[in-house]
């Protein structure tokens, strides 16, 4: 009798947490007729803010991608004198609040910020433009890529770079045919992980690049500057972003799920240990 | 033939310091226990450890050279290393880890190592056995001036181990550049080698031909290590032989003169056994339990009070050996070495 009773309170508490994390979802696309939901994906101010998001977000993520990668190999593969701090240092922008982040980024490149004067001097401005949605989104968003990398890099087997370097393949050869193949799935996911962070991007984007319609507002500004004045276009938007997420979900599963099945082991750089 | 020389080379282990010289002009197996090094030297031959000191070269090409700094990396050093547990590249198939070695003519080798079959498999799909073979058939399509192979069976199961040391014998006779094995097996090392070096805490204790360090163990860790009883006592010359008293209380007789402190080496084939007093000319009898009796393939290795005896299984039907029952185990005088004691560690 009561087992039954326990297994009966189980299975309520986890339909019950199911139903609330599902709800909000399901909520969007209940709220107005797919119709007009639809019909707002041509409203001027959901386009341009889905043109601001695709681009900054892919800029963004290629800037993750490829400064990222090669520092995630570094740290995954090189001991050195305050590697930890460094590995510390590299996931401080993950817990710093977004709004934060925006404060820093302005009293950096800002007009009166540290680099502000010498960016002016030569020509360039940053806050406000669409180029400081890019730079908020990558600060943001690198730590989830980089912090991935690192770990699928350190699960990659080090005898199979050092039978590469045997083989006759110098370091560039092993790291593009045998590294990054085998740490491939891991990298995938660290960027469906930063690509949806970036997209979510809002308190240091509002702070450093403003939402100006059309040159920097994203979709999660526009959610929120539309929700007053027309909440099927919010809907709409809100709409596209959980299809969006959906499609990230589905990549960091399979991401997860391929560097499990090819490594194991631990790092070393190009298959080189020192002695010492 | 090409000779691979290391110098006095020197690497820093976590207890202790690796420090060797070697000639490998054949085929030359590195023994000891594990965590002895051996593994080490190895990777320093090609490149993939830098040595604190001394000089590497396979005749005039000059790998490492510590104090001329010379350090040649691993990828332009021409060698070939079959890993211990293979280390095939698994997102690539069978033919594309031997092209990974060389681009063109890898058809050969896929011939002949027997894997054509296999050119488009996974190394995942692949036994043991076949994983062995497209390792060996990797490392040499890169025409290596030195094959190094690390623990090239232990990844075996027992059943295919004896037919691949058979192929890998064969494969290793018909190479004419020098192969250097690391195992911790001795007679994987005295199948597959015609040299072997027992290495012990980084240091060579002893090289010979397999049958000359059975016949001259250096001291008891050679001795036991290439598989001999080791029997503890105190010698007292006699007569005709001498006499050492053994810590259990036994007497047994060595031809070797010796006074004091002695360990007695006796190998397991020159112990024959029965289960009637013998009368034969052996010195030494030990009439005990039978302790354990293993079976391995055809030959059997039954322990008898201090000494383990190796006999056929046929031997053992005829005797009718049970454990716990006693028997007696007997060796000559002549079948006895007296060695130097080793300080374990």
């Amino acid at each position: 009798m009561r087992r039954s009773l326990l297994a009966f309170a189980y299975v309520a508490a986890a339909l019950l947490a199911l139903a609330f994390l599902l709800l909000p979802i399901l909520a969007i696309f209940a709220h107005s007729s797919p119709a007009r939901l639809v019909q707002q994906l041509s409203n001027p101010v959901v386009t341009d803010a889905l043109e601001v998001s695709l681009k900054t977000s892919v800029l963004a993520q290629l800037l993750i991608v490829l400064l990222g990668t090669p520092a995630a190999y570094l740290l995954a593969s090189r001991r050195f004198p305050g590697h930890a701090l460094a590995v510390t240092l590299v996931e401080l922008p993950l817990v710093l609040p977004p709004a934060v982040a925006g404060i820093g980024l302005l009293a950096a490149f800002g007009h009166f910020g540290l680099l502000g004067s010498s960016l002016h001097a030569v020509g360039i401005t940053l806050p406000f433009t669409q180029s400081a949605v890019t730079i908020a989104v990558a600060y943001v968003a690198s730590p989830l890529y980089i912090r991935q990398a690192i770990a699928a890099f350190e699960a990659t087997d080090a005898q199979l770079a050092a039978a590469s370097r045997t083989l006759g393949a110098g370091p560039a050869r092993t790291f593009f045919r045998v590294v990054l193949p085998l740490a491939r799935g891991g990298l995938i996911a660290g960027l469906a992980l930063s690509f949806a962070r970036g997209i979510g991007e809002f308190g240091a984007t509002i702070m450093f690049a403003g939402s100006l319609q059309g040159v920097t507002q994203t979709f999660s500004l526009a959610i929120y500057a539309e929700f007053a004045r027309n909440f099927d276009a919010t809907l709409a938007m809100s709409g596209v972003l959980v299809l969006f997420s959906i499609v990230l979900l589905v990549a960091l599963r399979i991401g997860l799920t391929w560097q499990r099945s090819s490594s194991t082991g631990s790092p070393s750089l190009f298959g080189l240990t020192s002695s010492s | 033939m090409a000779t691979l020389l290391l110098d006095r080379i020197t690497v820093a282990l976590r207890s202790y310091e690796l420090e060797l010289s070697l000639e490998v002009g054949s085929t030359l197996a590195l023994v000891g226990p594990s965590g002895a090094g051996k593994t080490t030297v190895l990777r320093a031959v090609a490149g993939l450890v830098r040595p604190r000191a001394g000089r590497i070269a396979v005749d005039d090409d000059v790998w490492f050279d510590g104090p001329r700094g010379v350090d040649v990396p691993a990828e332009r050093r021409r060698i070939g290393l079959v890993f211990q547990e293979y280390a095939l590249f698994p997102h690539m198939t069978v033919r594309q880890n031997i092209e990974y070695a060389r681009k063109h003519g890898a058809d050969d080798y896929l011939e002949r190592f027997r894997i054509a079959h296999l050119e488009r498999a996974r190394p995942a799909q692949l036994s043991g056995g076949e994983k062995q073979r497209v390792a060996l058939a990797r490392a040499l399509a890169r025409e290596p001036q030195v094959l190094l192979l690390d623990e090239p069976l232990s990844a075996l199961d027992a059943h295919t181990k004896t037919a691949v040391r058979a192929e890998l014998h064969d494969l290793l006779s018909t190479l004419d550049i020098p192969v250097l094995l690391v195992t911790h097996d001795f007679e994987d090392a005295a199948a597959l080698a015609d040299t072997v070096g027992v290495i012990v805490d980084g240091k060579l204790r002893q090289t010979g031909t397999p049958s000359g360090l059975v016949a001259q163990p250096a001291d008891s860790f050679v001795a036991s290590f290439t598989g001999a009883n080791l029997l503890h006592g105190d010698a007292e010359p006699g007569p005709e032989s001498t006499r050492v008293r053994l810590d259990d209380g036994s007497v047994v007789a060595t031809a070797d003169p010796a006074h004091g402190r002695v360990v007695l080496a006796v190998y397991p084939w020159d112990v024959t056994v029965a289960s009637e007093p013998p009368h034969d000319s052996a010195l030494n009898v030990i009439h005990a339990p039978v302790r354990s009796i293993a079976e391995l393939g055809n030959r059997v290795r039954i322990a008898i009070g201090p000494v383990t005896a190796e006999i056929t299984a046929e031997s053992l039907r005829r005797l009718a050996l049970v454990a716990g029952r006693p028997a007696f185990a007997t060796f000559k005088a002549t079948g006895t070495r007296v060695v130097a004691e080793h300080e374990d560690r």
